[in-house]
């Protein structure tokens, strides 16, 4: 107990450890969320009139960060897989940073839906047993459960390893097994959940489409490693962490298959909307060619296809693929496109036309912006302190004394 | 209910005791003294769920929600929690042969089930399509017309309110279970339940949803102050809202606000059950259809023709 404490303590003592650029960067994020956290405030005073949103795109940029990062989250069993089925080293001495963006991700996620709240001091009505959880007719509460679940499992995987490892121990892989293979379908549910959350409703015949839950995964494995393949550069840069080329190249090529997975997915979609030419194409026409002369969407997702064909064929090329100008450039690419296809793209188009045939053109409000850069901030906080404390801990360079044998 | 050329919709014997004891009752309770605001608040954040209050928790609730809206809009409102009648399922009638788009119900609607005003909130939408152009998606249709007289020779009218489906989508999709069906067939919200989510709107195939983007505003002068529970109370920013049948009217005999409003009569309401309701005369006589009836929500809602033009 007392060691515990002790522990606890060293571990807190890493955060404030840093040179001048470390300090620089807390700051800079910590003016963010401040700006943020004011612009939220002032939401929470007056109302979601604040925002964009109208009853006819009832959901917008909120809900559009979540479904991306629900993605970004799903993604870390891009490496968990190679690592612990295939035991492809390199990326299994990684794996590790891969979870903490899943922590750091649903923890995003969930702050997305809380400022999308029109009462947020009730949400405890959606608990079970305290509140009234419409389980499982409801697919948010699905969504409640599934996310808390990845988020416990993850936790549970990243301090057990940080433990044994600050204990100076490999961890034992049979007792921990369990909850790794768990997370590989966990990954997959939290994303399917979330495609399903919007997928129910022939209200909304765009998303009401069985591609849809397909679709999210794959946009989802391409996104989320991108991020990744930026961070594990980063940590390796400035840290003194070891990622081996072959890792990267390796997530790289995933991506890849993700990525053609991903457009032909679209390929089908698109197909069968525009031959079949029912009423139902609507959104799509809205989104690639504007609708009744309103087209505010149309140049985002056309840049958004064309950063994506070309991040596909970086990543399949293995020459571009295993050169890190033109890899650092299709992940760019595909992050962007990726969030632009997955936020406005599949999230709002989803209200237009509306079920009363209404166009209503949404376009994020500066105050949405304002406090989606808070969160984001604070999702680098997050990250930020947890590497503060995991890398020493991973290079050796941070040990805890323990008296009792583990 | 004065009005002779309508029969009372539940065709139950209401008698003037049954009513006067509903006034009673309200002005009872608004003649408590104040609690302390923290106590007030407390309660109000730890509310239990509307289905789970016992009758007693439903009068204290009530008494609380009745002294928290007289301060916040400054006049005495009376808030009833008047159940379902057994036996009973509303049933609605629209004849789109004489809608002639006055809009008369929507600001009838507005005015007995106090929206807001600022922002606008209107739980009737009118939408107007040309004569002989597709209506199948609504795209076509024009929900800010405004002309100088109606009707206009070359168009028709579609109003839409919540449907009141017998298989809700929206019920299915609240997390909380702030919205649900009643046994007279209402689908009515809990405004103090619901957290704002907004799923409910998503899976709404007609758009019959709003929400309280702000603080709801209506003067003083206009707020109506005979309300229910799960009706027309005066609501709260950040929760959804929709038509409710005039739970407040229709459950002690009256007929719902735009039905009394229509100029033309193309508005009819009545009990599904009672095979001698209009309603479920012109269900077995008339040409009727039901809107998206592709997906399976099984409104209560008729549209119908009473005759051909």
């Amino acid at each position: 107990m007392v060691d515990g404490i002790k522990n606890f303590f060293i571990a807190l003592r890493q955060i404030v450890k840093g040179g001048i650029r470390y300090y620089a960067w807390i700051s800079f994020l910590l003016i963010l969320i401040a700006l943020g956290t004011r612009t939220y405030l002032q939401q929470f005073e007056l109302g979601l009139i604040t925002t964009a949103m109208r009853d006819q795109v009832s959901w917008g940029f909120y809900l559009s960060n979540f479904t991306f990062l629900v993605g970004v989250a799903a993604a870390a069993v891009l490496l968990v897989i190679p690592a612990y089925l295939y035991h492809f080293k390199p990326i299994k001495e990684i794996v590790l940073f891969g979870e903490m963006v899943a922590i750091t991700a649903i923890t995003m996620c969930m702050l997305f839906v809380t400022v999308d709240l029109g009462q947020p001091l009730r949400v405890w009505h959606l608990l079970p047993f305290v509140g009234k959880m419409n389980f499982p007719s409801s697919l948010l509460a699905w969504d409640v459960i599934v996310l808390s679940g990845y988020l416990f499992i993850n936790l549970a995987l990243v301090l057990y390893a940080l433990y044994r490892l600050s204990l100076g121990k490999e961890y034992r892989l049979s007792l921990i097994l369990p909850l790794i293979l768990l997370s590989i379908p966990w990954a997959v549910s939290i994303h399917t959940v979330t495609a399903f959350l919007y997928n129910g409703f022939p209200a909304r015949p765009f998303w009401n489409a069985s591609i849809l839950a397909p679709r999210f995964l794959a946009s989802a494995f391409c996104s989320g490693p991108a991020i990744m393949l930026i961070i594990f550069q980063i940590l390796r840069k400035l840290t003194k962490v070891e990622i081996e080329n072959r890792a990267l190249f390796k997530i790289a090529e995933l991506v890849a298959y993700a990525m053609g997975i991903n457009l032909f997915l679209l390929g089908a979609e698109v197909f069968k909307e525009f031959y079949s030419g029912s009423i139902h194409k609507a959104p799509l026409e809205y989104l690639y060619f504007g609708l009744h002369g309103k087209d505010l969407l149309v140049p985002w997702m056309r840049t958004a296809f064309i950063f994506n064909v070309i991040a596909f064929v970086i990543f399949l090329i293995p020459k571009t693929r295993e050169n890190f100008v033109t890899l650092n450039l299709g992940a760019v690419l595909i992050i962007l496109g990726v969030y632009i296809e997955k936020g406005l793209g599949l999230i709002i188009p989803g209200f237009i036309p509306d079920s009363l045939g209404e166009i209503y053109e949404y376009w994020p409000a500066h105050s949405e912006g304002l406090i989606t850069l808070g969160i984001w901030a604070f999702g680098a906080l997050i990250y930020t302190l947890l590497l503060k404390f995991a890398i020493p801990v991973y290079t050796g360079d941070l040990r805890f004394e323990s008296k009792t044998r583990t | 209910m004065s009005k002779k050329i309508r029969n009372n919709p539940l065709g139950i014997n209401l008698n003037r005791r049954t009513l006067l004891k509903g006034a009673a009752a309200g002005i009872a309770a608004s003649a408590l003294p104040f609690d302390k605001a923290d106590a007030v608040d407390w309660d109000a954040f730890l509310q239990k769920h509307f289905t789970e209050l016992t009758d007693e928790e439903i009068r204290n609730v009530i008494e609380r929600l009745e002294k928290e809206a007289s301060v916040e809009w400054k006049k005495e409102i009376h808030i009833g929690a008047t159940k379902a009648l057994p036996g009973v399922k509303f049933g609605y009638g629209l004849d789109l042969s004489r809608c002639i788009g006055c809009r008369k119900c929507v600001a009838a609607c507005v005015k007995e089930n106090n929206q807001s005003r600022t922002p606008q909130v209107q739980w009737i939408t009118v939408l107007r399509f040309k004569k002989g152009e597709k209506w199948i998606d609504l795209e076509n249709s024009e929900k800010y017309y405004n002309p100088e007289l109606v009707p206009e020779p070359d168009y028709f009218y579609l109003p839409v309110q919540c449907q009141q489906c017998e298989n809700p989508p929206c019920v299915k999709a609240c997390p909380t279970q702030a919205t649900w069906k009643e046994p007279d067939g209402i689908v009515v919200i809990d405004y103090n339940w619901c957290i704002g989510c907004r799923y409910c709107m998503t899976a709404c195939p007609y758009g019959a949803r709003r929400f309280n983007w702000a603080r709801p505003e209506i003067p003083v002068n206009e707020l109506n102050p005979e309300t229910h529970y799960l009706g027309n109370r005066p609501r709260y920013k950040g929760v959804v809202e929709k038509c409710t049948f005039c739970v407040q009217r229709t459950r002690s005999g009256r007929f719902p606000a735009c039905v009394e409003a229509c100029p033309v009569g193309a508005r009819k309401f009545g009990n599904l059950l009672d095979p001698k309701s209009e309603i479920r005369y012109l269900i077995g006589n008339k040409r009727v259809f039901r809107l998206r009836e592709d997906i399976n929500t099984e409104p209560k809602f008729y549209y119908f023709f009473a005759y051909g033009r």
